[in-house]
Parts: structure tokens; C-alpha cells; sequence
């Protein structure tokens, strides 16, 4: 599905890594290890199309990525470190406004599940704590099950351990499902990885 | 499309209601700094009536102006702006969408309480027409032209006061057209040619602003 070549990145006059190859097929679980600042955000921001490399290029089905745009993002989901949601909203509002701006067609009953399987208390995230809004950041993944490739990053932090088993499953399921998995994490999580790319 | 654009818009405006405070401030500023003139100036009303026009629009101008550098701010902080960028609708319709829901809380307000402020310039009551027609069709310009500035000095520390640079001078022709408007109609001339002029400066700066605005999210959040 997905397939990295040469790639280069260069943030601050330093060079992060070089001549990185990889590729991704369906039901493969990929996970990025590595040191603070070995650029394991940079490669997923890279491989989504947020950041362009240095030297290299991302292909998706043998298109560049950067020629498909929004082909390519209606077929990925990305988490970022920041969970992408507004402070002012519920969970169930910012899901909704996720799901529509992700171009996921998501029906009510389908929201109101995911919060109460991550339960997320229907308050403005502000009311909530920092891991209650991680969790209704990855609620998002529940809502995701029809697209075929996940970029997560660090999607373990700042979460106690039954939300991250629950998210585990999730990963677990999208990679039966045929999908594909890519996480960033500083250890081992426990996963059935398919292959580490240590940076 | 649109819809992710819809929805873009009333969570923006969902966002607003929840934090009054910022609305607020805006239109208490254009209240405020309007209301200011007549008193420095003092209550002679013909120069009142002649200042009105282009008082009234270099503080909803200001004022529009005030809320820009938060336009993307939050959005970038709080990581949105990524998946704006990812999203499935072309990053330009999302950016025409978020300058819409700007001017739907910053704009729109000032060109309906405009009249009211007017009453304190003894400006004429047949010139109200004009005056929130002017408005209403300039103030959209503001807000297309403003969200490139604020796309552009996204993540720049001092960013405002840059903006404030950058946008001003392109605001020019649309505040010689808004006030030039009402003080054709002061004079009996009408007016209508520059509100057509500012509504061919509404469809050009519609067309092509959200696409600038987008290139420079682009390169803002790299």
C-alpha cells in the first residue's frame, strides 16, 4: 500500500535520518522506536503529507502522495502529539466536527458508542483532564474502521492502562481487519509489531 | 465538501458562543474607539456628519482586524490545523470557511449595530441603508484578506503587530470604497458604483484569498 524511498529529513540544519526505505502492505503493524528528538515524529508527519522530506518520496498504491492530496487523506488517519480537539466542545461535538472534516460519514448512534466504550463524560473537554481528552482524541479510531491506514503517534502517552488496551484492541482489529498500523512509541507496548524501524 | 465546510463553520461558531469574551471585546472595541471621535472632536454636527463615513470604517476595520491573529492560532495549537490539512475537502474550501465563520462573528455584528453608532454623528437616517450595505459587503473582504495575513505569520513570535503590517495596506482600497460609498450618498450622488466596486472586490477576494490563505497554512505548519 504504502512505500517510502530515500527518504531525507533535515529539521534545524540537522539530518534526523537519511536513505530510509520502507514499505507497507496490508495487515502490517509498523512501529517507529527511538530516542527523543530521533525524528520519529517527523518520519509520521512525512509519510501522512504534512511535511515534505528533504530527499525521497512517499508513494501510496505507486502514486506520489503529493499529486494524490486529498485522494490520499480521506484513506489515512493521523493522531498527532496535540489531540486535535477543541477545549470548548464536548467529545461528542468534536468527533463529529473530526469525523465531518475527515469526510467519514459517521452515523449518532456510532459516536455515542465510542464515548461510551472511552467513557468520556458529555461536558466541554475543558471540564475534563488530560487523559480524558486523549481519550476522545482516539475515540476518533474507533469511527475509523474503513480507512485503510493509521499513522498514530505516541497514541500510549498520557493514557492509564485500561484506555490503552483499549486502544491496543483497536490497533489489533484495524491489523485483522487488512489495514495497516503505524505507531511511534519510546517502548515496547506490548504489540504484535510486525517490524520495528528503530531511528 | 461542503459539507466538512458547513461543519467547519458552525463548530467555529459553536466555539465562539462558548467563548463570549472575545466577540465581545471586538465589538465593545469598535463601540468604544467610534464613540471616542465625537467626543475629542466635540459636538459640531457638521463635521460630525462629515467625519461619520470614515470613522465608522476605520474602527470596524481595526476591529475586524483585532481578532485575526487568533484565527489559526488555536487551531494550531491544538493540532485541528493538521487535520484541517488532511482533511478530505480541498484545504482551500476549509480555509474559506474559516474566514467566513470569522466574519460571521466579527464582521456581520459591526455592520448591524453600525446605524446605532451612527445616531452619535447625527449622520442622516436615509444614509443607514448604505452605510450597513457597505458593511456588509466590505467587511467580508476583511476577513478573506485578513485570514491570508494571519495563515502567514501563523507560529511568529510578535506576530500581531506583523500582521497588522502586512494586512493594513491591502485594506486600503476597500475602506476608500466602504466610507467613499456613504459620503457619494451624503452628497446626493448615490453611491452605487462603489458598492459595485466593492462587490467585485467581495467575488475576486472570495476566489482567490482562501487559496493563498491555504498555501501559506501550507508552508505555516511545515
Amino acid at each position: 500500500m504504502l512505500e517510502a524511498r530515500d527518504l531525507e529529513c533535515e529539521r534545524g540544519g540537522r539530518i534526523l535520518f537519511q536513505n530510509l526505505s520502507l514499505r507497507l502492505s496490508s495487515g502490517d503493524l509498523l512501529r517507529i522506536a527511538g530516542p527523543n528528538g530521533s525524528g520519529k515524529t517527523s518520519l509520521l508527519r512525512i509519510l501522512c503529507g504534512l511535511l515534505t522530506p528533504t530527499a525521497g518520496e512517499v508513494r501510496w498504491k505507486n502514486t506520489p502522495i503529493g499529486s494524490l492530496k486529498e485522494e490520499y487523506s480521506r484513506e489515512i488517519v493521523y493522531l498527532g502529539h496535540a489531540p486535535a480537539v477543541k477545549d470548548e466542545l464536548t467529545a461528542r461535538e468534536n468527533l463529529e466536527a473530526g469525523c465531518a472534516l475527515a469526510g467519514l460519514a459517521v452515523a449518532a448512534d456510532a459516536i455515542r458508542g465510542a464515548l461510551v466504550e472511552f467513557s468520556i463524560p458529555e461536558k466541554p473537554l475543558r471540564q475534563l483532564s488530560q487523559g480524558q481528552r486523549r481519550r476522545a482524541a482516539l475515540a476518533r479510531l474507533r469511527l475509523s474502521a474503513s480507512v485503510p491506514l493509521w499513522l498514530l503517534d505516541e497514541p500510549f502517552a498520557a493514557l492509564d492502562a485500561g484506555a490503552a488496551e483499549l486502544t491496543k484492541g483497536l490497533i489489533r482489529e484495524q491489523v485483522e481487519r487488512g489495514g495497516a498500523v503505524v505507531y511511534t512509541t519510546h517502548q515496547d507496548a506490548g504489540l504484535r509489531d510486525s517490524r520495528v524501524l528503530e531511528l | 465538501m461542503l459539507a466538512a465546510a458547513r461543519t467547519l463553520v458552525c463548530r467555529d461558531l459553536r466555539v465562539a458562543l462558548r467563548r463570549r469574551s472575545d466577540v465581545a471585546t471586538a465589538l465593545l472595541f469598535f463601540v468604544v474607539v467610534t464613540s471616542l471621535f465625537p467626543l475629542g472632536i466635540g459636538a459640531e454636527p457638521n463635521q460630525l456628519r462629515a467625519i461619520a463615513p470614515g470613522v465608522i470604517w476605520v474602527a470596524a476595520l481595526l476591529s475586524s482586524m483585532l481578532s485575526l491573529p487568533r484565527l489559526f492560532e488555536a487551531d494550531h495549537a491544538d493540532g485541528t490545523l493538521e487535520q484541517m490539512l488532511l482533511g478530505a475537502a480541498p484545504l482551500g474550501v476549509t480555509a474559506a470557511a474559516k474566514a467566513l465563520a470569522h466574519w460571521l462573528v466579527s464582521g456581520l455584528p459591526l455592520a448591524l449595530i453600525a446605524p446605532l453608532l451612527a445616531l452619535q454623528y447625527d449622520l442622516p437616517a436615509e444614509l443607514y441603508g448604505v452605510l450597513v450595505l457597505s458593511l456588509l459587503l466590505g467587511t467580508p473582504v476583511l476577513s478573506l484578506i485578513g485570514a491570508i495575513g494571519a495563515a502567514l505569520t501563523l507560529g511568529l513570535r510578535g506576530g500581531g503587530v506583523l500582521l497588522a503590517l502586512l494586512v493594513l495596506p491591502l485594506y486600503a482600497p476597500v475602506l476608500i470604497m466602504g466610507a467613499g460609498a456613504v459620503e457619494m450618498a451624503a452628497a446626493g450622488l448615490g453611491g452605487h458604483g462603489q458598492l459595485l466596486i466593492l462587490g467585485a472586490m467581495l467575488i475576486v477576494a472570495a476566489a482567490f484569498a482562501p487559496w493563498a490563505t491555504a498555501a501559506a497554512l501550507r508552508i505555516a505548519s511545515e
